[in-house]
């Protein structure tokens, strides 16, 4: 049987994996993005903040994914379930570039343009959200971007804790030493990761602020 | 280096004749800053900003402003000549309380600044500085609408205003109304710069080396044109050069700055003629320039 006509024969299957891991990945990035800007913002603003945060992050970044879901296993309300672990996990992986390159777009910003700002009375939230997030979108956008592909790729492993996935192709694949199989999960991932990127790398060259 | 260019020397001595008005004796002794003693021209004399003892250091103690005292009058414009680094735009920024004086106290128009609130007495004060800061993201429209959008104008006054202003600093609405500040040479970002400062009409303005980074001849035009907004808005103006041909121009007074403190004010005709080193100094390089004209 040839790949393509394994893939037509499962197409059902694999529409399915993807489905769900493109649920885990976007639930994940949410969460990733919703607690991420918040403390890239902090660690931009607030400098004695940022060793421990970035510290942390970088942390997580480092505990190996397989070992990452198994320490999340006990935590009482995330272990209940196996898509809740494999998101709080995926999302820990994806925040270290998303306060990266928060803090990194704000602290970019042109001194004489922030100067300016609070020369011309603006408060700091003014000159947060209408001079930094505005000027930084595109640098945050691309740490969103390459936490996204990451966390496509990582989203494989969450079918070890049963959370579902392509990741589940490539496990069964393994288990059962069928290649087809092992790539009934990579090529969507693959693809998936691919289009994610070209997407966002196109959203973020329109949004990329002019600078003199 | 030459860019004392003979137009602006031809403009001061034009206007230092004109200025030689009877203005405060240029001695700067905290003793006569607590009472103004000029009583005469209630109008013209009354003070706008007022610093008293002033004292700015660093959190690691360096001092950059020590025992500094100067009142400016209303609608005059004050010039703090000093070289890079004698404490100019750091007390600009005591001003608008862009930073905190450590010593001493600061009365604008009458009021502490620390009884202002920092965003109310910004809104209060145009600030512009050397390197502009225009909101690289928005139109020059959106630049200049800045403080009237913040004060939340209605639209239709803010629109008025924009078009007054850039007619008023020579920038043709029509066609640079939308475009981003990357889309002007640097003589015209400065001059949405100053729009963008005088856009809801503040009674002072602060100006940090407002042309110094425009090339000799666009800052000769910039100055003049300012000289004759100047004159058609009367506002307090303070403003920071360490270009002594700007200060003779533009100045009603000149205070020099020299290692955080105050050596001497001057009109601009007492400064020519000044016996203080510092003063002196910058008039002997002015004449250098004269003198190399005259060699040639």
């Amino acid at each position: 049987m040839t790949l393509f006509q394994f893939f037509s024969r499962h197409y059902r299957e694999i529409l399915q994996g993807t489905a769900e891991h493109i649920w885990l990945v976007g639930i994940a990035m949410l969460l990733a993005v919703g607690i991420g800007v918040p403390l890239g913002i902090i660690v931009a603003k607030r400098p004695w903040l940022s060793k421990p945060i970035l510290g942390g992050a970088n942390i997580a970044e480092t505990i190996p994914s397989l070992a990452l879901f198994g320490f999340l296993l006990p935590v009482p309300w995330l272990g209940a379930r196996s898509d809740r672990l494999a998101i709080a996990a995926l999302a820990l992986y994806a925040l270290l570039p998303i306060i990266r390159n928060t803090a990194a777009g704000i602290t970019g910003v042109q001194h004489a343009v922030r100067d300016a700002a609070r020369g011309m009375g603006m408060t700091e939230l003014q000159i947060l959200t209408q001079v930094e997030l505005p000027l930084s979108f595109s640098t945050i956008l691309a740490g969103i971007r390459i936490a996204t592909v990451l966390t496509i790729g990582i989203a494989t492993i969450a079918a070890a804790v049963g959370a579902g996935g392509l990741g589940e192709f490539i496990f069964r694949g393994l288990a059962m030493v069928n290649n087809q199989l092992i790539l009934a999960g990579a090529i969507p991932a693959a693809l998936l990761a691919l289009g994610s990127d070209a997407v966002l790398s196109l959203l973020e060259r329109r949004l990329r602020p002019v600078r003199s | 280096m030459f860019d004392t260019a003979p137009p602006r020397l031809l403009a001061f001595e034009r206007r230092d004749i004109a200025l030689s008005v009877a203005l405060r004796m240029p001695n700067h002794s905290s003793g006569n800053s607590s009472t103004p003693s000029n009583v005469f021209a209630a109008d013209a004399s009354a003070t706008a900003i007022e610093l008293r003892n002033v004292s700015y250091s660093l959190p690691n103690g360096r001092s950059l402003l020590h025992d500094l005292n100067l009142t400016v009058k209303s609608g005059e414009t004050l010039v703090l000549l000093g070289r890079s680094g004698a404490g100019k735009s750091t007390a600009l920024k005591l001003i608008n309380r862009m930073l905190e004086l450590t010593g001493g106290e600061i009365r604008v128009q009458g009021k502490s600044t620390i009884d202002w609130d920092p965003i109310a007495l910004r809104r209060h004060i145009g600030y512009v500085i050397q390197e502009i800061g225009l909101f690289p993201h928005y139109t020059v429209e959106q630049n200049i609408s800045l403080v009237p959008r913040l004060e939340k104008w209605p639209e239709d006054r803010i629109r008025a205003r924009v078009t007054e202003l850039m007619k008023l600093v020579g920038l043709d609405p029509a066609k640079f109304l939308h475009r981003h500040p990357h889309e002007l040479s640097g003589g015209q970002r400065q001059r949405v710069g100053i729009a963008r400062a005088l856009a809801a009409d503040p009674p002072i303005l602060l100006l940090d080396e407002p042309f110094g980074a425009l090339d000799p001849l666009t800052r000769g035009e910039l100055q003049r044109e300012f000289q004759g907004l100047e004159q058609l808005i009367r506002k307090t103006i303070v403003l920071v050069t360490h270009h002594v041909g700007e200060a003779l121009l533009l100045g009603t007074r000149i205070g020099v700055i020299e290692a955080g403190t105050l050596v001497g004010l001057y009109t601009p005709k007492e400064f020519l003629a000044a016996t203080e080193p510092v003063a002196a100094g910058y008039v002997a390089n002015l004449r250098m320039y004269q003198n190399a004209e005259g060699d040639l």
